[in-house]
């Protein structure tokens, strides 16, 4: 590369100041949300922030109802049916899932249900799709509600959905089907059913909110799995959202948009631990804030 | 936990033989430990196994597996069944390794801040509070990014990446034992404090750091190939599981057998040391149940 150009380059990112004053810098933008623009492209951090982020939460949104549906009924009729046919199948299922790593879930789901299908020429509607968020030039036109899905869409968002809460409706499931079944002999649901209330009502009302609080925390804590989880997936079926932005950021060394995205993350993670944390109190009126002892 | 004063933890061999036995109980584990031993045994005579080089190329290219080449041919006809072989190795050293650097920070650090407490204990836990607050993956990738792309620096990030969970066991349980009488003992007798941390405490603490290393090997062979998936891993000649998978995406359809079966190998290797670290906490610590 001719030197001049180097001295270009060196000049509008400030790269020749000693490093202190370009760490003070870096934070003198930074704290006006200025963060800065993408080596390769030139793009400013915030655009894409603000172009990817919401395909992400898209995914993060489905991933998270997905885990909650299925890793708490799985869970909770675990517990009922102990060591009955499902259970055991999903004993088996949970400990599988947490092993395979997602993109490894990622491609074998993406070759069963999209890629396979394909080359076998099956009909159009039991084909899933991947490696594009929508129809082209559908935009967003396609998302209802911002999230919710409408018209082909759907195909798009199944799969990476799936592989992305794969370990954490696993760990969920296990999690549920361990504190239910610990809540399941306590004395007050042994008053509960004294008392004649119906099965049904002691298990949702007595039980489930009583086992809900480690999953709760569970569920918190690995909002940082899924995260890092979203790097993975999206990669794997291409969804444009941050994730992949950061993946290949990483392997076009593209240091503005590595450190801007990763700081993004970092933040809304901190923010949803506190959430967390303070949701505990309503989940648990014994649990007091700000009391002091721990 | 069953602290056994200072007569140190698992140390006689009836003590073994009955691990040994309530291990065995736990098919699965055993089935694990099998699992994890031929790999052991495949990763050290890799060069003999492995019928082709790791960057030895035929003409046949995304190949079908066949008699020549069991697992099939990659993008550039290389043998995928040799590099699978010849990967054990890489994943194995960069677990073990990164695991072992991790273990020792851990160790290090829990067993300060649990030993001494006060403000030492404050400092130690607000480091890890700090890391902890960054996604894993995201850290990994965002340290290995700088660092550089080899094994050697993977290894490196793994371990300083690793090291929180074992911290926070190991202070924990040098917190409970150190208000025991042993210790108290020791104390009385003049011993130094290193010699009380590492003679007398650390034996009886021993049981969580095994069960938990064993699954951090685990944990950290899968970040491992997610880092290479990324390609911020070992580069290309290097047979890595995540790395090749990265390789043969862009042929699913018409060589699904390139992400196959080197994803097989990364989640027989985790699910594995999953199934031993169960078994090893069954084993160690019944009442843990």
């Amino acid at each position: 590369m001719a030197a001049i150009r180097v001295e270009q380059v060196n000049e509008r990112y400030g790269l020749d100041d000693p490093l202190p004053v370009q760490f003070v810098n870096y934070w003198k933008r930074t704290i006006q949300w200025d963060l800065g623009e993408s080596y390769l492209t030139g793009r400013s951090v915030n655009d894409i922030l603000k172009d990817k982020a919401k395909n992400s939460i898209r995914l993060g949104i489905w991933a998270i109802i997905i885990e909650i549906i299925v890793g708490i009924s799985v869970g909770v009729y675990s517990a009922i049916r102990r060591y009955s046919l499902i259970d055991k199948a999903s004993t088996v299922t949970t400990a599988v899932a947490s092993a395979i790593p997602v993109f490894v879930l990622g491609y074998i789901l993406q070759y069963a249900f999209a890629v396979y299908p394909n080359k076998q020429g099956w009909p159009d509607w039991m084909r899933l799709r991947t490696s594009n968020i929508g129809p082209p030039g559908s935009g967003d036109g396609t998302w209802f509600l911002f999230f919710i899905p409408t018209g082909e869409q759907w195909r798009y968002l199944l799969l990476p959905a799936i592989t992305l809460d794969s370990v954490s409706t696993a760990l969920a499931a296990r999690m549920t089907r361990g504190s239910m079944l610990e809540v399941l002999n306590a004395d007050f649901m042994r008053t509960a059913r004294a008392k004649g209330l119906d099965e049904r009502h002691i298990v949702t009302r007595h039980g489930l909110r009583n086992a809900m609080l480690p999953v709760v925390t569970l569920i918190g804590i690995d909002f940082g799995t899924t995260i890092g989880a979203a790097v993975l997936t999206e990669t794997v079926f291409s969804w444009p959202g941050l994730g992949s932005t950061i993946a290949s950021a990483v392997s076009d060394r593209d240091l503005p948009v590595i450190l801007g995205l990763t700081l993004v993350v970092v933040l809304v993670y901190s923010i949803v631990n506190l959430l967390v944390d303070v949701s505990y109190a309503w989940f648990d009126p014994r649990v007091r804030l700000g009391g002091g002892a721990k | 936990m069953s602290a056994e004063p200072s007569s140190g933890a698992a140390g006689s061999p009836s003590d073994l033989r009955d691990f040994w036995r309530r291990f065995r109980a736990n098919r699965l584990a055993v089935l694990g430990l099998a699992f994890m031993v031929a790999l052991v045994v495949v990763a050290v005579l890799a060069p003999q196994i492995a019928p082709y080089g790791e960057a030895e190329r035929s003409s046949v290219f995304r190949g079908p597996p066949s008699w020549d080449h069991p697992f099939g041919t990659d993008g550039i006809g290389r043998d995928v069944f040799s590099r699978v072989v010849l990967g054990s190795r890489v994943s194995l050293k960069i677990g073990a390794l990164a695991t072992a650097i991790s273990l020792i920070i851990g160790v290090g650090f829990g067993g300060l801040a649990g030993f001494f407490g006060g403000w030492v204990d404050g400092l130690v836990m607000r480091i890890t509070d700090i890391f902890l607050a960054i996604p894993y993956i995201v850290l990994a990738v965002a340290i290995a990014s700088v660092f550089g792309r080899s094994q050697n620096a993977i290894i490196v990030v793994l371990g300083l990446t690793g090291w929180l969970a074992i911290a926070r066991i190991v202070r924990s349980s040098f917190l409970s034992l150190k208000e025991l009488e042993y210790v108290e003992a020791a104390r009385a007798l003049g011993f130094s404090n290193s010699r009380i941390m590492f003679k007398h405490i650390l034996p009886n603490a021993l049981q969580p750091i095994i069960v938990y290393g064993t699954i951090a090997v685990g944990v950290t062979i899968l970040s491992e190939a997610a880092l290479s998936f990324l390609g911020v891993g070992p580069q290309d000649p290097t047979p890595a599981w995540g790395l090749m998978i990265a390789d043969g995406k862009g042929s699913l359809s018409n060589a699904p057998h390139l992400v196959l079966f080197p994803g097989l190998a990364i989640s027989l290797t985790i699910l594995s040391l999953q199934m031993i670290g169960d078994g090893l906490r069954d084993a160690l610590d019944p009442k843990l149940r």
